[in-house]
């Protein structure tokens, strides 16, 4: 969710297996660079994968140009990931929010399972509660909000799409990105 | 006629016979609402009569439960109520009978007797698929002052014939000037059960209840299964509900302990199980009837569940 000169993006922790509840301290978040992070929902296994090899061709990249990765080379690269498997697809659906690393303007982008990139100016969902998820963030959504703001609200707007949603919960992370700082929070949920 | 001739619809057939012959007050009444006057008189199965609906029935004596092939579509037979004509069934299969209803059916339930009666408790999430259609359904269906009915499964298979099962324990109670054993109670509803096998009916319920014979649990299904028992749990949460029971059960429970032990398993098991959730519910069923013992978010104890374990008792 993008906000004044600040990003956030947030996940829940359940890891489950169709209506089994396995584990409650699952990261699906994960960190490529120092404003740049990248939230995999979706199948667990995947999710490891795609991580894994994202962070190589990251890290590749920086090697080899020697300098830092944007937001728009991330998703780029989630992108030709995803369609290198066109045909036998990663089940997972990317979501990116970072802050340029020069400009520090705010960029979030989704993605489907064979890597079609969505740009959008607010904010982008993705995940088994993607439409409740969309509603509450069509709905407390405003451009321009403070760090602080938004951490209410993407926090509010998670929490409250997790309780209508039966294998989305057992509590949330959510991080605000700022041009000098992330602050990372665990937030408390429902855990049924 | 042309209603007739394009879809089969026709004055002639029972439901529009008021247009053929002006309709009376009377007549609409039996046609319309017949469900009034007899609560078993519903639209659908059983109806050995109409043959599409008895050709759509699940043939539960095949053992794989497959459904019975028609050469029907269900939107493409002829309405009406009279006998229409079947062409040999044959090796023909229906794509698709059309007549696929999915309801809620994830739920914990659970019941036990022990030393001070029955503990009944049920958790209250209703579920469509993954979405949660509500957090604080009624589980608990409050048969009488004396008997208490749980639901699992289809949400309007067990308020609806649960509610029929209640106006028959009253009816009985008049009848025989006494009150009607939980024996007798639950195999009203496991005759229902029966008699609707293999039409769909959905429902894994428990018939708790005190009567001349003492503390009475019963389990009663939809495919007519009917057992009684000392501990039960139903639903997708069952097993883990199971486990915290199971645990810690045994008769001589103070009745404290022992909605506790209720509390505690359905708590459990809300958590490790996604389609059950929301209130947790406590009834005792005790000598002079039952009692509500408590209704409360389980989202209120996870704080003192989380951290106060039940102790290991090494003998």
């Amino acid at each position: 969710m993008k906000g004044k000169n600040c990003v956030a993006i947030a996940a829940d922790r359940r890891f489950g297996v169709q209506l089994q509840t396995i584990g409650t301290d699952m990261d699906k978040i994960f960190e490529i660079g120092p404003k740049l992070f990248v939230g995999i929902p979706g199948l667990a296994t995947d999710t490891q994968t795609v991580h894994e090899r994202l962070r190589f061709r990251t890290n590749v990249y920086e090697l080899r140009e020697n300098r830092p990765v944007t937001p728009q080379v991330l998703s780029a690269m989630v992108t030709n990931l995803l369609y290198e498997h066109r045909f036998g697809p990663y089940f997972v659906e990317p979501v990116i929010a970072g802050l340029d690393p020069k400009t520090n303007e705010p960029f979030v982008c989704g993605f489907d399972v064979i890597g079609c990139p969505c740009e959008p100016e607010d904010f982008i969902v993705s995940g088994t509660c993607e439409e409740q998820l969309l509603g509450m963030c069509e709905s407390l959504y405003e451009p321009n909000l403070e760090p602080d703001q938004l951490f209410e609200t993407i926090s509010q707007a998670l929490v409250n799409a997790c309780d209508r949603d039966a294998i989305s919960g057992w509590g949330a992370k959510v991080y605000i990105i700022e041009s000098d700082k992330v602050t990372i929070r665990k937030v408390r949920t429902r855990m049924d | 006629m042309a209603l007739d001739s394009l879809c089969g619809f026709s004055t002639s057939q029972p439901a529009f016979k008021g247009f053929s012959s002006m309709c009376t007050l009377q007549n609409d009444l039996d046609v319309f609402t017949g469900n009034f006057k007899n609560n078993l008189q519903l639209m659908n199965p059983p109806a050995a009569h109409i043959p599409e609906l008895e050709a759509m029935k699940v043939d539960y004596k095949d053992p794989l439960h497959r459904e019975r092939k028609t050469p029907y579509g269900f939107y493409k037979t002829p309405l009406g109520y009279g006998p229409v004509e079947v062409p040999d069934v044959g090796a023909v299969t229906a794509p698709d009978s059309g007549l696929k209803i999915k309801m809620a059916h994830g739920t914990t339930t659970l019941g036990f007797k022990f030393k001070g009666g029955v503990i009944i408790a049920v958790d209250s999430r209703a579920t469509g698929g993954m979405f949660i259609g509500s957090q604080e359904v009624k589980k608990v269906i409050e048969i009488n002052d004396c008997l208490l009915g749980t639901m699992a499964g289809g949400a309007a298979d067990c308020t609806y014939w649960e509610r029929f099962l209640s106006k028959q324990c009253r009816l009985y109670e008049l009848r025989n000037r006494e009150k009607i054993s939980v024996a007798a109670a639950s195999k009203l509803l496991a005759n229902i059960c029966f008699h609707y096998k293999g039409y769909g009916l959905s429902m894994g319920t428990m018939i708790a209840g005190w009567d001349k014979r003492g503390p009475g649990l019963y389990y009663v299904d939809d495919d007519g299964r009917r057992a009684p028992g000392n501990l039960f749990s139903v639903g997708s949460g069952s097993t883990y509900a199971l486990g915290v029971l199971d645990g810690s059960y045994k008769w001589d429970l103070t009745d404290e302990e022992a909605q506790e032990l209720g509390r505690r398993a359905i708590f459990h098991a809300t958590h490790r199980d996604a389609a059950s959730g929301g209130v947790v519910r406590v009834y005792h069923v005790k000598e002079g009837g039952w009692e509500k013992i408590s209704e409360v978010d389980n989202d209120k104890y996870w704080e003192k569940y989380s951290g106060d374990k039940m102790p290991i008792v090494i003998n």
